[in-house]
This record gives C-alpha cells, sequence and structure tokens, in this order.
C-alpha cells in the first residue's frame, strides 16, 4: 500500500463529455489540462467524449498499464450509473477497483448549472476533491456470501401469489406470509375486474387454491414478520402466526362453526363495513386456507367466559380455545414485499359527506354491493337494503390529484369508475353520471371500454365535484343528495340530485408501511409509497439487497401491472438464487477495540443491526462493542455516532473525508498559489 | 538529545493567553520540583522568577532544552513570544488546554473582538469607572487583540499535552520522561505526538455502569443529586467523557461530575465538539421533532458545552463575525 503522500502516487484523470450533456456546459478539455497541471499525483489527465464506451474504457486500461497508473479518477454521470463500469476497468488492467474514485459532473455540475464559467469551476472543485480522496483510497478485497435459495414473499394479494407462484414453480422454496386469515388481497373483494369485466373471483381462486397447494409454498395466513436480521443472501426472519383458536391438522373447513356462532360482528375488512361476519369467520367462501379463526376480541366465549357453541358443533373438535400464537424463524436470501394499497378514506372530505349522508357509498363499499358472493347478493341497492337508485353519480378523483389530500393520480380510478358505470346501468338500469377531471385509460383496450361505456349512454361531467349534500334548493331535489359541479366543457355550475353517490376513492400506501419499510431496511417516497432502486430501469428492486418490492405498495397499479412486477421480481430474485453466491461491496465499520471505552453510544444506531456488545469485565467499561462484518451494510451511522473515533467506516476514512472536502474547496498547500489563482471556492 | 553533561539543560515556561493554572499545576507537583531544579537550569519562568524578554532574545538559539508553553495565542505579544520561543527552544511543549486547543478563552472565537471586549470590560464586577477600553486597531506590538489561535496554529510544536490544568501526576511523568531521555535512559515519543496522556477516552477509564442509552430529558447538576453508581450520559446530564482523550483517571465523573472535556478530543478524532454532538444526537429518544425540539431545548449553551475546550482548534475555528 502506497502512502498518501508519497511520491508513487501515480493518478490518472479522465473527464468526460457525456456527448454534450456534459460537454456543452463545462469546458471538459480545459478541465482536464487545469487538473494534469496543478492537482497533486497527476501523471494523466485526459477528456473524452464517451468514457463508458469501450474506447474510454480500454483508454484506462492502456493507461494503468503503459504509465503505472495507481490510482483513476473519473468525473462523468454518478456512481450510482457507471461506478460499476469503470472498476470493472481498472480491475481488468490489473488494479484493485477500490483505488479508483468517480466524481459527478453530471447530475451535480451540468445538469444543475447553466452558467458555463460556473459549471467548469464547481468541476474542477470536485475533481480536486476526488483526486485528493483517491490518494488516501486502499485496496479492498470485496466479499462473496452464499445466497439461501429460500424465498420470503410478504403480502397474499395478487402481486404476492404471482411472486410465489413463478418461484415456486421454479422449483425454489417460498415461505408466504399474509396478515389476514386468507389470500387475495384487494382483488378478493371484486366482482368484476376492468376491462374485461371477467369475473374476479373465477380468475383468482385458482390461483390462490395452487398457491395454497403448492409443494414448494409454505403458507402462513394470519401471520406477520417481526423481524428481520441479516443482508441478501441469508436473511433471518422471525414470523409470528397469530393462533386461529383451531386446529388446522383435523378442520376440514366445514363451516358448521361459522353456521352456529351466534355472534355477529360487522366486517368492517373484506365486507368495507356492508355486511356481517361471525366472530368465527372465514373472510368470503372461497378463502384459502380454507380454515376460519375465531376473533378474540368479538367472541363472546373470549370476552364473557361462556359460549363455545362453535366447539359443540365442530364434528372433528378441532377448536382449541387455548391455543398460543406461535413464533417460527426462517432463514431466507430474498424478500419481495408485496404489501399493497390502503383506501383513501373518504371522511377526509367532509364536503363529500361519506359517513354522515347514509347514500354516499365508498369504492370499496360499491364492489362487495356489486358482488354476487357480497351482502346484498349483488343487487345494487341503497343504504336501506332494498330501494333500487333512479339516479347514480360517480364522483372520480376522491382524495387524487388534490393538494389537499394526495397530489397523485390513483391510476385506477378512471377505470374502475367506469365499471361501476357499466355495473349499475347493468344491474338498476338507473341514470348514472361519471363527474371527472381527466379520463385516463391508457392502457391496452382501456380506450376502446371507456367509448363502450359511452355508448352505453352513460352521462360525463367534466369537473371536479365541490360538494355532496342534501340540503335541499330547488324543487325536484327533496330526498335527492345533490351534487354541486362545475360542468366546465359548458361553463356552469350544476346541481345533479341523485339517489346514490359513489366515491372513487384514491390508493394510499398502507397505513404502516413506514414501519414495514424499516423492518426489512428500505424507506419510502414523499408520498409514503415503499422506493424503487430506479423509476425506469430498476422498478422491483430496492436500495436494500435482497428486498425487491412489486405491486401496488410501490404506487397504485391495477392487476395487470401488479402482476407483472410480481413476476418481475421473482425473475430477479430467481436469478440471484442461480448465482448461488454474490460479492458484496467491502465498504464496512470496523471497531478499533482498543479505542472503544464501551460507552454504548452506537448500540441502538444500527439500522441492520450489526453492532452488538460483547461484556468484558476486564474492561473498565464492561466491554467492548462489536460489529459483524456480515450484516454491517456500511451506512456510517455508527462511524459518526462513536465519540471516540473508535469506529471506522472503511472506503469512508476521515482521512479520506477530508481530504475530498479540502480538496473541493480548493485547498491544495503543494500548488497553493496555482490554485489560488484559478480558484472561485477558495 | 544532546547533552553534554556539563552545564544543566535549560528549562523555561511562559504563560500567554491563559489563566494562570497550568502554573499551578507545575507547582503542584510537589516535591518533582526540587527535581526540576536539580536537572535544569530555570531560565526563564515569568510567574516564578524574574526575567526580561531580551534576556530570551540574548540566548543562544536551541538552547531552552525543555520548554512548557501555556496559554493560547490571542494578540501579538503572545505570538512574538511564540516565535521567540520556539526559535531558542528544542522542545517545545503546547502546554495544557490553551495552547493545545484553545480551551475556555477559544470560545471568544465566536463573537467579534468588539463584542469580547463589550463584554470582558462590562461585568458586574468591572470596576471602571473612566470606561476605559483596549483599542482594536492599535498597532503596536502589544496591541492588537486577534482571532484566538492555539500554539501549533502559530509555530510548529514538538510535543502537545492536553488538560485545563494537565494532571500534576502526567506532569510529573511528563518530566521525569525528559530527565531520563536526557540521561539516555529513556526515549522520547514521535514528535507531533500528545504526551501525558492515553490514547483512548475519558469513559474508557471511568468506572460507571453503562447500558443502552436513549435520552429523554436533559439534566443539570445542579437540579438533583445524580446515582453514584450509572453512566451519568444516562442520568441526562451531558457528559463529555466519550469525547475526551483519558488521562484524567475520570476524575470529574468519580467525583460525581460530569467529564466537560478539557482533554480535548480522542486520538485520531479531529472535531471534539462534531463528535460529542453527533454522539449526543443518536441517543436523544423520541420520533416526533417537536418532542425531539423540547428535549434539546434542554442543552443549556450548545456551543460552549460542546466546544468547551477545542473551538479554535475544531473544523469551525471561529465564527464569521
Ligand atoms: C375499488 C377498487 C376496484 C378495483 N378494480 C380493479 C379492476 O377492476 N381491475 C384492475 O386491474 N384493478 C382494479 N383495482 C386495483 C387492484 O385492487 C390492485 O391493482 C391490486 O389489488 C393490487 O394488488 P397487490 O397484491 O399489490 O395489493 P393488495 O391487493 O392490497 O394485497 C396486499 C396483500 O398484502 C397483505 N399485507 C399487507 N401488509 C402486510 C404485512 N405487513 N404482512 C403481511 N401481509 C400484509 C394484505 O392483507 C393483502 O392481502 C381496483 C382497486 C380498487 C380500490
Ligand atoms: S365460542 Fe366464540 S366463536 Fe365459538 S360460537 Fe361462541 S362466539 Fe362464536
Ligand atoms: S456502518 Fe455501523 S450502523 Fe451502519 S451498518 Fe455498519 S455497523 Fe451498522
Ligand atoms: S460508540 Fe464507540 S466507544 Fe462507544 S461503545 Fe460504540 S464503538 Fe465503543
Ligand atoms: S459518559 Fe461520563 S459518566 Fe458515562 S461512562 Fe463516560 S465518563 Fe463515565
Amino acid at each position: 500500500m502506497i502512502p498518501a503522500n508519497s511520491d508513487d502516487v501515480r493518478i490518472g484523470v479522465y473527464v468526460c463529455q457525456c456527448g454534450s450533456n456534459i460537454g456543452s456546459v463545462v469546458d471538459c478539455e480545459g478541465v482536464a489540462a487545469w487538473a494534469g497541471e496543478n492537482l497533486p499525483h497527476v501523471a494523466v489527465a485526459r477528456e473524452n467524449k464517451f468514457m463508458c464506451s469501450s474506447l474510454g474504457q480500454e483508454m484506462i486500461e492502456k493507461d494503468i498499464r503503459e504509465l503505472g497508473l495507481n490510482r483513476v479518477v473519473v468525473a462523468a454521470c454518478s456512481p450510482h450509473l457507471h461506478e460499476a463500469t469503470f472498476r470493472g476497468a481498472c480491475q481488468r488492467a490489473g488494479l484493485n477497483p477500490f483505488l479508483f474514485d468517480m466524481v459527478s459532473i453530471r447530475e451535480q455540475v451540468s445538469w444543475v448549472n447553466t452558467d458555463k464559467g460556473i459549471a467548469t469551476e464547481k468541476a474542477k472543485a470536485l475533481i480536486s476533491g476526488g483526486v485528493r480522496r483517491v490518494a488516501h483510497n486502499e485496496p479492498l478485497d470485496p466479499i462473496t456470501v452464499k445466497i439461501d435459495p429460500n424465498v420470503l414473499v410478504v403480502g397474499g394479494g395478487i402481486a404476492g401469489i404471482q411472486a410465489a407462484l413463478e418461484i415456486a414453480d421454479a422449483g425454489y422454496h417460498v415461505y408466504l406470509v399474509e396478515r389476514e386469515p386468507s389470500l387475495g388481497g384487494h382483488m378478493a373483494q371484486f366482482d368484476k375486474t376492468f376491462p374485461t369485466l371477467d369475473c374476479s373471483a373465477c380468475i383468482l381462486t385458482p390461483k390462490m387454491f395452487t398457491a395454497g397447494n403448492h409443494k414448494n409454498i409454505t403458507l402462513l395466513t394470519y401471520s406477520e414478520v417481526e423481524k428481520v436480521d441479516g443482508y441478501i443472501g441469508n436473511f433471518t426472519v422471525r414470523i409470528r402466526q397469530k393462533a386461529r383458536k383451531l386446529n388446522t391438522a383435523t378442520c376440514t373447513g366445514c363451516g358448521l362453526c361459522e353456521e352456529k356462532c351466534p355472534k355477529k360482528v360487522i366486517d368492517d375488512v373484506f365486507e368495507a363495513g356492508l355486511g356481517y361476519r361471525k366472530a368465527i369467520y372465514r373472510p368470503f367462501p372461497q378463502a384459502v386456507p380454507k380454515y376460519p379463526v375465531i376473533d378474540t376480541e368479538n367472541c363472546t366465549y373470549f370476552q364473557r367466559g361462556t359460549c363455545k357453541v362453535c366447539q359443540k358443533f365442530c364434528p372433528t373438535g378441532a377448536i382449541d380455545f387455548g391455543q398460543e400464537d406461535e413464533v417460527l424463524t426462517v432463514n431466507v436470501g430474498n424478500i419481495i414485499l408485496a404489501t399493497g394499497f390502503d383506501l383513501f378514506d373518504c371522511r377526509r372530505i367532509p364536503q363529500y359527506g361519506y359517513g354522515r349522508l347514509a347514500n354516499v357509498f365508498t369504492s370499496l363499499e360499491f364492489e362487495r354491493l356489486s358482488n354476487a358472493a357480497g351482502p346484498t347478493g349483488g343487487k345494487v341497492v341503497l343504504r336501506d337494503g332494498v330501494s333500487v337508485p333512479q339516479t347514480v353519480c360517480i364522483v372520480h378523483c376522491a382524495g387524487s390529484r388534490d393538494r389537499n389530500y394526495n397530489k397523485y393520480c390513483s391510476a385506477i380510478c378512471c377505470m374502475q369508475s367506469l365499471k361501476f358505470a357499466h355495473l349499475v346501468k347493468e344491474r338498476t338500469g338507473a341514470r348514472v353520471y361519471n363527474c371527472y377531471i381527466d379520463i385516463r385509460t391508457p392502457a391496452k383496450a382501456y380506450d376502446e371500454f371507456y367509448q363502450h361505456i359511452i355508448e352505453e349512454g352513460i352521462i360525463f361531467v367534466r369537473g371536479k365535484v365541490a360538494e355532496v349534500t342534501d340540503a335541499v334548493r330547488l324543487a325536484g331535489e327533496e330526498g335527492k343528495l345533490i351534487v354541486q359541479v362545475e360542468d366546465t366543457l359548458v361553463g356552469k355550475q350544476r346541481r345533479i340530485p341523485v339517489d346514490m353517490v359513489i366515491l372513487s376513492a384514491g390508493l394510499e400506501p398502507r397505513y404502516d408501511a413506514k414501519e414495514v419499510g424499516k423492518l426489512f431496511g428500505i424507506s419510502c417516497s414523499m408520498d409514503g409509497w415503499f422506493i424503487e432502486r430506479h423509476p425506469k430501469l430498476d422498478p422491483v428492486a430496492t436500495m436494500t439487497d435482497g428486498i425487491f418490492i412489486a405491486g401496488s405498495c410501490q404506487g397504485p397499479k391495477d392487476i395487470p401491472a401488479a402482476v407483472a412486477q410480481g413476476a418481475a421480481a421473482a425473475a430477479r430474485v430467481q436469478g440471484l438464487i442461480s448465482r448461488r453466491e454474490i460479492t458484496l461491496e467491502p465498504v464496512r465499520a470496523q471497531v478499533d477495540e482498543a479505542k472503544c471505552s464501551g460507552c454504548r453510544i452506537c448500540n441502538t444506531m444500527c439500522p441492520f443491526n450489526a453492532i452488538s456488545f460483547r461484556a468484558d469485565p476486564t474492561r473498565p467499561g464492561g466491554g467492548v462493542t462489536e460489529i459483524n462484518p456480515a450484516l454491517c451494510q456500511g451506512c456510517g451511522t455508527c462511524v459518526a455516532a462513536c465519540p471516540a473515533g473508535a469506529i471506522r467506516g472503511t472506503h469512508f476514512t476521515d482521512e479520506q473525508i477530508m481530504a475530498q472536502i479540502e480538496g473541493v474547496l480548493l485547498r491544495n498547500p503543494a500548488r497553493e498559489h496555482a490554485v489560488e489563482k484559478e480558484a472561485v471556492y477558495a | 538529545m544532546a547533552h553534554n553533561g556539563e552545564s544543566k539543560p535549560k528549562f523555561a515556561m511562559y504563560w500567554a493567553a491563559s489563566c494562570g493554572g497550568c502554573e499551578i499545576a507545575v507547582l503542584n507537583t510537589h516535591e518533582l520540583i526540587l527535581e526540576v531544579d536539580a536537572n535544569f537550569d530555570v531560565v526563564f519562568w515569568p510567574v516564578a522568577m524574574d526575567a526580561k524578554y531580551h534576556d530570551v532574545e540574548a540566548m543562544d538559539d536551541g538552547s531552552i532544552t525543555l520548554c512548557l508553553f501555556n496559554g493560547a495565542i490571542r494578540n501579538d505579544e503572545n505570538e512574538e513570544m511564540a516565535h521567540l520561543l520556539r526559535r531558542k527552544s528544542q522542545l517545545l511543549v503546547a502546554f495544557g488546554s490553551c495552547a493545545s486547543e484553545g480551551c475556555i478563552p477559544g470560545l471568544a472565537n465566536l463573537y467579534s473582538k468588539q463584542t469580547m471586549l463589550d463584554t470582558a470590560f462590562s461585568t458586574i464586577t468591572t470596576d471602571n469607572p473612566g470606561a476605559v477600553r483596549p483599542i482594536i486597531a492599535y498597532d503596536m506590538p502589544e496591541g492588537r487583540i486577534e482571532i484566538l489561535r492555539t500554539l501549533d496554529q502559530v509555530v510548529k510544536v514538538d510535543y502537545s499535552m492536553p488538560g485545563c490544568p494537565p494532571e500534576s501526576h502526567q506532569i510529573a511523568a511528563v518530566v521525569r520522561l525528559v530527565i531520563d531521555a536526557l540521561h539516555g535512559n529513556a526515549a522520547l515519543p514521535p514528535r507531533g505526538a500528545v504526551i501525558g496522556a492515553g490514547d483512548s477516552t475519558v469513559c474508557d477509564e471511568c468506572r460507571r455502569t453503562r447500558s443502552e442509552k436513549t435520552i429523554t430529558e436533559f439534566r443539570r447538576m445542579a437540579t438533583f443529586q445524580p446515582d453514584p453508581v450509572q453512566c451519568l450520559l444516562e442520568q441526562g446530564i451531558l457528559c463529555s467523557g466519550m469525547a475526551t482523550r483519558s488521562g484524567c483517571d475520570a476524575r470529574c465523573p468519580s467525583a460525581n461530575m460530569p467529564c466537560i472535556g478539557c482533554y480535548g478530543p480522542a486520538a485520531g478524532v479531529v472535531d471534539q465538539g462534531a463528535r460529542m454532538m453527533s454522539a449526543v444526537a443518536s441517543v436523544i429518544g423520541g420520533n416526533d421533532p417537536k418532542e425531539i425540539r423540547a428535549i434539546m431545548r434542554g442543552i443549556a449553551d450548545p456551543a460552549g458545552t460542546f466546544y468547551r475546550f477545542s473551538l479554535p482548534s475544531s473544523l469551525l475555528r471561529h465564527a464569521k463575525v
């Protein structure tokens, strides 16, 4: 290892034009010449149109071999995009890839500056930082880890089912964890699905059944992940399987208990509050698995100590009131999160009257209303359960595209509203209004569906609904709900009296998405959706290796897109499994035990649980802190926290960071004078 | 070390911007003073004997074997003496916190010279009927008041010895080491080293029990009697032991008082205050920003707490005023 300030340090600096991306704003030629003349230890400085091209890479390789370079700096796009490319070039020429440093002069300079002069000076400053830093870089060896072929899929909606099936069919074992008593997610609640109007249950049930009975799938319903330790290839996951209070080995799923149970409960989850279930229940008849669960908070026996009707009637004696939660620990190599969405709570828009005006329904309520297996057997009726509406208004964008609630478009509500319009018309013959801001039907066969709905005689009013009220102002409004809306195509206010209003509520991140993200070490966007690694090029991976996301937990999407993502995540995971082992960045934190006082400041800091405290009574502090290099992701949190400076972040040492800062500030004692003349940031 | 045995090696001690505590600490080594006298010719030590600057100027360059320089560099006079003693000394030691980190006088670097003088010359106890003030721009050698600097920011020093003041047992050990080295019985540490201190932190010498920390309230010593066994920080007291170089035998925490950081940053650490801040920030409890802010309000005088001894030698050095 050559010391940072030794004369033997020979740095090659390469300034990329990135076509005109950088070249049109930064004087690349001038910057390269400046670096060659002014920065310490620079043996060669060149510029090139496309450093990432084979020619650019070969240039680096040739210089390493012929000029004896032992450090390389490329000033170009971003490490995110091409760090691996240039590390590869160094490696091919026999230089340890960690003796390379990448300086971003595209994302951080040319794309965010228009003034050529300032941009060029900033590029110099950043390159100066890179050059000074790279002198302190040390050769590092990548860490190799084995990939456990088992996979965890969290969330048994359509996205999670699809992912699990793909992986299981490929011959690998999947643990499929679903929080509710049954698989299915939101799709299980629908009657018909757009744009084909095929029956949701007909296409979902076979998949649920296959997933439930697949030899490679361990289905863990009524279960939740409590703890995740480890890293790509080697996660250890603790799962709590809540007690169903019945023995699944003997239960045949006959449903007698459900039938006989005297305790009725409003079903807020599956029936969206429109229907009842029993205290012992399956969310719906086709539930997978077929076993019921006892809702102990509502069960008469658990609340009052008597009843046990279910036990009396159960022909196989499966009911087990004393059953406890089971906690199991599984090892997996990769994890796919498919935890889906929550529906926007329409009570948050008081002027739409949901929760106050009986005949204002949410979209999910309507799904249940129109579902043949729902509380009304598929009859579209008002809240009284009997009256058939004569006029219905469907309000688009409830809670979406509105800066007071969610700014984004929920993507599915237009199509779902069109589906509703069709179903209302078909089931009741009512007059149907759709009040919309824009109609968004971009996917395959979607606009055709829209045209078809128009032809069915649905009335479209372009305008955002201001209010739904029962305050009568005009004749003909008595006993009606009045929808106040500006018809922007005609340019006038309208009051539309209707019998029923359906709010097309938006899609929101799960209420607990942040906590779930934290549990798995991934983050959420400003809106709360899980963040993908790259919005275009890497939509199902995350910034945490080995954790993938699929379906509507990543953002609002329809079934085809959710299924595609489930399959995509599965393909990514299978790719990793078939590699058997992967190399990890050796960027890790290390504790210098001689300096660690055991103050324990760092002990709770690590987001990856890599830190532990080893008791040692011979030390005054009672012990010393240890970092498991396999778990550490090199995030640097503990490095910053340790007051004693006892933790060193490999590849991000104090020397490297300080040298880079000084370089950026163009403080350059070796050639101070030359630099100062040029400097604008000095 | 060059010592021909004919005349005794020469010793000097000087104070620049400091309180005088360092001198007391040296005297506090009791009978060791006699050893100093037996082994050295004391040629310059304004607090103990009369000598003029021109006496020093008249000495041969490099003729002082050991010079303990305490106090920081506040004005031109301090600076001139730093250069002079550097020239005359073989071993120049930045002695004590002021000389090595800037110490309490260095906190004035947070203010303009004017504000500093206004503050210093109009306290309740100031008896100054004529409202006499030093003139900032008076261009006499003694007159100009500067941003306070540490000794090594002005001249090259051979060793630094932290502490406010350095512990007497550490002073004794250092003096003995130099004496032994003069007699060829010991080797001096490499130039630039920190001497008279440990390489770890005060926590490392502290006997209090500690566990994983979460601070939900900062408390001050005046308001309660801390538990004598549990780590003070865990009791909500801002103890700087974890970010402070060892060497004092954890004197303050042993006396049920928090470490205030006088031994400067731990080995290899650039900025003691920043270390302390990020450590404390790491263990503040609560997720709600409002709650966190309320907890943080319990930190009285953050700059003076975290940078009490090290502002001029930190990455910040001084405020832009
Ligand atoms: C009213 C309405 C109508 C719609 N109609 C259509 C339509 O006709 N056609 C169409 O293509 N799309 C439609 N959609 C969109 C469709 O619902 C979604 O595309 C689809 O449900 C997304 O599936 P998913 O698996 O990503 O999420 P979800 O269906 O939400 O499933 C997620 C699953 O994960 C489980 N889960 C959540 N958190 C955890 C956890 N921490 N641990 C374990 N399990 C967890 C949940 O219980 C759930 O089972 C409609 C949406 C709505 C709201
Ligand atoms: S014991 Fe509980 S679940 Fe069983 S029948 Fe009675 S109320 Fe229903
Ligand atoms: S750098 Fe520290 S906090 Fe970050 S992952 Fe490693 S051990 Fe954990
Ligand atoms: S913060 Fe530093 S000194 Fe304290 S326990 Fe952790 S590693 Fe040791
Ligand atoms: S923080 Fe203070 S009280 Fe706690 S262990 Fe360190 S020196 Fe002792």
